[in-house]
């Protein structure tokens, strides 16, 4: 242990414990949000007060299938990323880490569900 | 050491209020992370609708109709301001981790820009759903 310098402990560490990687990663999907945003807001504020049949439609098309799909990965690892940052401002210790876990397992799944009910409607 | 005190150091404080006064740039800014969180909840929402869609025709009929309601378009204008706002606040920090725009006035004002920016798209937004 005291072998290691002050220095090479503090190395890669971020608040995270993974260095400047998140710091890029949300710069990354901040732009990424400029195209995502409007596409969702519109398509889905599109199909929604519509039948079923016609959102079975709309959602087969498999530019809008495809433009969902990006919307929701995309939309979801910028918005984790939103999250961890909050936990890693407000929660610290062992809690931080279990927060951080539980937060990926929510994300994760909801961009699973989500994928999977797309491809669902894509298919149909 | 850096090994002293590991896992425990301090958090941040929250200071807005009772040490800070409440400014555009530090309000505008929070604003950012509290539309970003609140986001992941609409995002939730709407799968729950892909889901019910995706699932069978009554539970579509009932997000559906839900989300189709005055409240649920209510709900849906706030959660298209939450989006829009934290998207134009992002292009700010982005704007600022590349290094322009730091200074106080400037800032100041792209605040004001992300509050009325965002009102201003969900108006459009709401003017587009209503004529199309």
């Amino acid at each position: 242990m005291n072998f290691l310098t002050d220095r090479k402990r503090a190395t890669g560490l971020g608040s995270g414990g993974t260095g400047a990687q998140h710091h890029w990663l949300t710069i990354a999907t901040s732009l990424s949000l400029v195209i995502l945003v409007p596409l969702f807001i519109f398509t889905f504020g599109y199909a929604v007060g519509h039948s079923l049949e016609e959102v079975l439609a709309f959602y087969s098309s498999p530019c809008i299938a495809i433009i969902t799909a990006l919307c929701l990965v995309g939309g979801i690892i910028h918005l984790k990323t939103e999250v961890d940052e909050a936990v890693e401002d407000y929660v610290g210790g062992i809690k931080r880490k279990l927060t951080l876990i539980a937060v990926a397992g929510f994300c994760y799944t909801l961009m699973a569900a989500g994928l999977f009910a797309l491809l669902k409607l894509a298919l149909q | 050491m850096a090994d002293v005190n590991r896992g425990n150091r301090p958090l941040s404080p929250f200071m807005i209020g009772p040490y800070y006064r409440p400014q555009m740039t530090s309000i505008s800014s929070i604003m950012v992370r509290i539309t970003g969180i609140a986001s992941l909840g609409s995002v939730f929402l709407a799968i729950c609708w892909f889901l019910a869609a995706a699932s069978s025709e009554t539970a579509f009929n009932f997000f559906n109709g839900l989300y189709g309601s005055w409240i649920g378009n209510i709900v849906m204008l706030a959660a298209a301001w939450a989006i829009w706002y934290h998207m134009l606040g992002r292009i700010r920090h982005v704007i600022w981790d590349f290094g322009y725009c730091l200074d106080v006035q400037t800032s100041e004002k792209m605040g004001w820009g992300m509050f009325i920016g965002a009102t201003v798209l969900t108006v459009l937004t709401a003017l587009v759903f209503l004529i199309f």
